[in-house]
């Protein structure tokens, strides 16, 4: 056997994974605008609808929004719109 | 370059005959002319001639004294090289020590041999021990009696399967299989959108057992991965169980010994089945897509270790896929589509395209489910006995395209609102149960040529897809 020291080169993307804390959140939605966002998966946007109508009869402010496609990522300009225009996001599956 | 000390050098191997006959010269020339320092690479005791031989064996001096050929003389002043010579030539070693009658009896000429530093391989093990390889690579460091697959295995690098230990000297040497500079960003790797240097492609190359010569291709697959049409993060994220299938076409298929014939979905063929590893390791090591983590298949298959092959180009009566795709037969491509499994046609009784295309029709519907129109595709594969019936016919491949398109329909009565149900119909196509919905109105539906030549069978690769993502994607592989 070798007495020599083995080097192999690192095959990983060499770098540490950044934990970013969850935003707090909100005690309550009153006055809040809450966006929902369709990914375009099918059905998704039926528990959307419900949950439209359950926060529009509480009067929240409820903007809508789609991605293309549910296997593609959200385009970052839709990210930052939706970012800009809502307090709170919920995106659902629901196949 | 190390220090060097003034006077001359010798560097010589007793393997060497050129080297055997100057023994006695050096001899001399030590006697004359002061001091020589003689390397010698393959066997310390020799020349027996001059005293103080230093053993190169480890070939550490004749790597810094950069020496191809032996003997080689240097002439050293100042810690400066000043002149060298390669072989033996009388009138010039006769010059170049100044002794007049050196060698007189000798012959005029004789050339060298080989330095060992020039031994297929040895340039790679020699940057890694005593150079400077220029790689940006963290270098991880592990004692002599460390179990290298081990190590790979204990860091989590693996799909499951032994890995080749990419040791600096092997990553050197596939990087030798393309011009481009290692640190070349080649794309953004998902899921964490990582930037991919050509370096790191030839790490996972090396982990995943290519042949240098392989990777023109392996990085043309992973660029071709990253055509946002290929969709590759939704590949590799999705519930379903595709992998992504690398196919070649043109003449780099035959170069690397790619199959395209026999069993060539299966074992056996160094190429098929380590170019489409590459692809799977790039993604997990430097995208860091983990199946369990982000990668969220209920199943998977067994092509996600690797899935490749070429496409049999050798019958010239059809236009290859890359043909189909605008490319002509001199150009090299990959194609990537998404795939989960190999479903074979068996059809040993048809002897006209007609009956054929029967089976063809029954197996093709029948894709996940009879009566499914949405998001699914398949590279229809024509085995090479069929490929024969249709030859013999005089069936062109848009023959056998229109001929299938024509029957591969389903009315809208018959989709069921299942998996994907009536969703991506028009209000229009709803309202006429009669409408007849093309199987494949993903647009992905292709046919290829592979496999055996003996036997009655053809071969479906279905995969979800779509038509704007999750859809075959083919690119030219520049050398």
């Amino acid at each position: 056997m070798s007495t020599r020291e083995q080097i192999l080169l690192d095959p990983t993307a060499e770098i540490s994974p950044v934990m970013t804390p969850h935003i707090a959140r909100p005690g309550s939605l009153d006055g809040l605008t809450v966006g929902l966002l369709d990914i375009a998966k099918q059905r998704g946007v039926e528990f959307l609808d419900r949950l439209d109508e359950l926060l529009s009869e509480r009067g929240i402010t409820v903007k809508r929004y789609k991605k293309e496609r549910f296997s593609k990522l959200a385009a970052p300009e839709l990210l930052k719109q939706i970012k800009e225009e809502c307090d709170v996001a919920v995106e659902a599956l629901a196949d | 370059m190390e220090d060097i000390q003034d006077g001359l050098i010798a560097v010589v191997k007793r393997d060497c005959p050129t080297c055997e006959l100057i023994a006695p010269i050096l001899g001399e020339i030590a006697e004359q002319c002061g001091p020589v320092t003689v390397y010698s690479q393959d066997d310390p005791a020799f020349p027996e001639q001059v005293a103080g031989v230093i053993d190169d064996r480890e070939l550490e001096h004749s790597f810094h004294l950069g020496i191809d050929i032996v003997p080689t003389l240097i002439h050293v002043q100042n810690g400066a090289e000043t002149a060298r010579l390669i072989g033996w030539n009388r009138d010039e070693w006769q010059e170049f020590t100044g002794l007049e009658s050196l060698g007189a009896d000798f012959p005029e000429n004789r050339p060298g041999c080989g330095s060992r530093t020039e031994e297929p391989g040895m340039q790679y093990r020699l940057v890694a021990r005593f150079g400077n390889s220029g790689l940006a690579a963290r270098r991880i460091e592990l004692p002599p009696e460390a179990d290298l697959e081990e190590i790979c295995y204990e860091r989590g690098w693996t799909d499951g399967l032994p890995v080749v230990p990419p040791t600096e000297e092997r990553v050197l040497a596939m990087l030798d299989g393309t011009r481009r500079a290692p640190s070349e960003v080649i794309g953004l790797i998902p899921p964490n959108l990582i930037e991919c240097t050509v370096e790191k492609v030839a790490i996972n190359a090396v982990m995943a057992g290519c042949s240098p010569d392989y990777m023109p291709v392996v990085l043309t697959v992973i660029e071709a991965s990253l055509i946002p049409e290929f969709g590759l993060h939704g590949i590799l994220a999705t519930t379903n169980a595709i992998a992504p299938v690398v196919m070649v076409n043109g003449p780099i298929a035959k170069q690397i010994g790619m199959n395209a014939k026999r069993n060539v979905f299966g074992q056996g063929n160094r190429a098929n089945a380590t170019i489409g590893r590459s692809l799977q390791l790039v993604v997990r090591n430097v995208g860091g897509g983990l199946p369990g983590e982000i990668d969220r298949a209920v199943f998977g298959n067994p092509g996600k270790y690797t899935f490749g092959f070429a496409e049999d180009e050798e019958d010239p009566h059809w236009t290859t896929y890359a043909e189909d795709q605008g490319f002509t037969r001199d150009q090299s491509t990959v194609t990537l589509f998404p795939g989960d499994g190999v479903t074979p046609i068996i059809d040993h009784m048809s002897r006209t395209p007609e009956e054929l295309c029967e089976s063809y029709v029954n197996a093709l519907l029948a894709t996940y489910n009879r009566r499914q129109v949405n998001e699914v595709s398949v590279m229809l594969v024509i085995g090479g006995e069929h490929q024969q019936v249709f030859y013999k016919a005089g069936w062109s491949k848009q023959d056998l395209r229109d001929y299938l398109d024509e029957r591969l329909v389903i009315p809208v009565r018959d989709i069921v609102p299942g998996r994907s149900g009536l969703g991506g119909l028009t209000e229009e196509e709803k309202a006429d149960p009669d409408r007849l919905i093309p199987k494949f109105r993903t647009g992905n539906f292709n046919i290829i040529r592979a496999g055996g030549a003996a036997g009655k069978y053809s071969a479906i690769i279905s995969a979800i897809g779509s038509k704007t993502g999750l859809r075959p994607v083919t690119k030219e592989i520049v050398l």
